[in-house]
């Protein structure tokens, strides 16, 4: 990890420092999907730290099946144009041109992302080859630590997307929180297993050991659909939240927006979260885990 | 007052982080590795608690939206207005600039500079570089530039502390611009030093609020 060392040179660009730096940024805050740029300004004025770009809301690529792709560089481009604020994009897992497309067109942020079809069912992108920081999704400690050692800047839960239901975001959260609470309680050498059983180097298992956190900003995503959401989730130890279909498929998308931004600062604060919850209409209608046929499950999606 | 971190410290007995957003924990950590008593702020009542401010890193429009929206801005411009030392990093300088071009949100108004944001481009251009800052002494200070505001224009009641280019970052387009400035009690920085582990700029900004 010799790209990891803190403090570039002089003049450097693409460091670690600048990576995970900007993950540094958008803490507390909310990252928004966006299919339009009405939509991307909706989420700016509402208060979002980032937008993320994409043609389809996850709801809506759930529904319409089919292989999912990296969204089309115009619409991606509208958006950047239309705020001032971070513009994301998403990859499929291990697809390394489209993110070097993403790179080239100069979006601030690659998402390699399950949600949409993955390319390679082996290697993620190296991640590290780039100058573009990468946020990726995981749903315990090592899926987390493979991703960082891949490269990623920033980890999010993978949660189930596009289902506007919370329950596999606090799983997957839970799961990294209380792993990383477990490890500061190990010997050195069950500290090596680990390391072992994760596939990771064991200078970063200790580093997370030593510390009681990921070496990078955790959000979480999957499932956000009301102020209550967001404010669980950061009460669970996430840093922030991604919210993708749950904005925009419920029924006052500017109203909701504002409210989940508010509820994710004051995420202590019932009373506040209780104000701004008060009529907000029909939230995203939701699906039981249930309901989804394991082949239609997007978490699973890369390990 | 003589404290063991240095005289400059014993002077701010209690620091607040607005921490609406943004990375406030960093610049909370590095207050409290200095001893000094540090809160996150994120009601106006609390501006009354503090004796120094810091606006920290984060989306400058989110944290003007939140200021603006819990009704932190008034409360603060009357405590600046009454001498108590405030510094903004990055989006936080640009909270604090009296003239933002085409910032459509609330902003403290504070300090007389024009801020522009996100003038070195978006984050592949974002970068590193050393910085001679006159009053932190002779040692480069090593600046990390996200997504960073230039300082377009100073007022007259303004000094200039740092500019791109004096330490040597070579850069096309980035020479001479300034990136770090004081007025009075009020600081303005461009870049991150909550980012790195050098305490000097935390401790000059401690230091403001006794002259």
């Amino acid at each position: 990890m010799a790209s990891q060392s803190p403090g570039g040179q002089n003049g450097s660009t693409g460091t670690w420092t600048l990576k995970t730096g900007l993950a540094q940024m958008l803490k507390g805050g909310v990252i928004m999907d966006v299919v339009t740029a009405e939509h991307a300004k909706i989420a700016e004025d509402a208060g979002a730290v980032a937008v993320m770009a994409l043609e389809r809301v996850p709801a809506d690529i759930r529904a319409a099946g089919g292989v999912a792709r990296m969204s089309d560089p115009d619409m991606i481009l509208r958006i950047m144009d239309a705020v001032t604020i971070p513009v994301m994009a998403k990859c499929r897992i291990g697809h390394f041109v489209e993110a070097q497309v993403l790179q080239a067109i100069g979006v601030d942020y690659v998402d390699e992302s399950e949600v949409l079809t993955p390319a390679d069912v082996q290697y993620h992108v190296k991640k590290h080859d780039f100058k573009v920081p990468f946020v990726c999704g995981a749903r315990d400690l090592g899926e987390a630590l493979r991703r960082i050692d891949e490269g990623a800047a920033m980890i999010r839960s993978k949660g189930e997307a596009g289902t506007g239901n919370i329950v596999e975001a606090v799983t997957h959260l839970r799961a990294i929180t209380s792993a990383i609470t477990e490890l500061a309680t190990l010997d050195e050498s069950h500290v090596m297993q680990k390391a072992e059983q994760y596939h990771v180097p064991l200078a970063l298992v200790k580093d997370v050991a030593k510390n009681g956190k990921l070496p990078v900003v955790l959000f979480c995503a999957g499932g956000i659909a009301t102020p209550a959401d967001a404010a669980l989730t950061m009460q669970l130890g996430a840093e922030g939240n991604f919210v993708g279909s749950g904005i925009f498929k419920s029924a006052h998308p500017a109203r909701t927006a504002k409210a989940v931004v508010e509820a994710t600062t004051h995420f202590n604060d019932a009373k506040l979260i209780a104000d701004v919850s008060r009529s907000l209409g029909e939230p995203m209608r939701g699906l039981t885990l249930e309901t989804i046929p394991a082949a239609e499950r997007l978490a699973v999606r890369g390990r | 007052m003589p404290s063991a971190a240095g005289d400059a410290l014993a002077t701010t007995a209690r620091a607040g982080v607005l921490g609406l957003q943004g990375d406030f924990a960093e610049h909370l950590t590095t207050l409290r590795d200095l001893g000094v008593e540090a809160v996150d702020v994120r009601r106006p009542e609390q501006l009354d608690e503090i004796d120094a401010l810091i606006i920290p890193g984060g989306e400058s429009t989110t944290i003007g939206k939140l200021a603006a929206h819990y009704g932190i801005i008034p409360k603060l411009k009357e405590r600046a207005a009454a001498g108590m030392p405030v510094w903004g990093t990055c989006a936080g300088a640009i909270f604090i600039a009296t003239d933002v071009p085409g910032h459509p949100h609330p902003l403290a108004g504070l300090m007389d500079m024009t801020v522009e944001r996100n003038a070195f481009g978006r984050q592949v251009d974002s970068f590193e570089a050393d910085l001679d800052v006159g009053p932190l002494g002779p040692e480069p200070f090593h600046a990390v530039f996200i997504r960073a505001p230039k300082i377009t224009r100073v007022g007259p009641g303004v000094e200039v502390l740092a500019r791109l280019g004096d330490g040597g970052a070579e850069a096309p387009g980035r020479e001479a611009t300034i990136v770090a400035a004081r007025q009075g009690t009020l600081l303005a920085t461009s870049f991150h030093p909550e980012l790195t582990h050098d305490a000097r700029f935390h401790r000059y900004f401690l230091s403001l609020g006794k002259r």
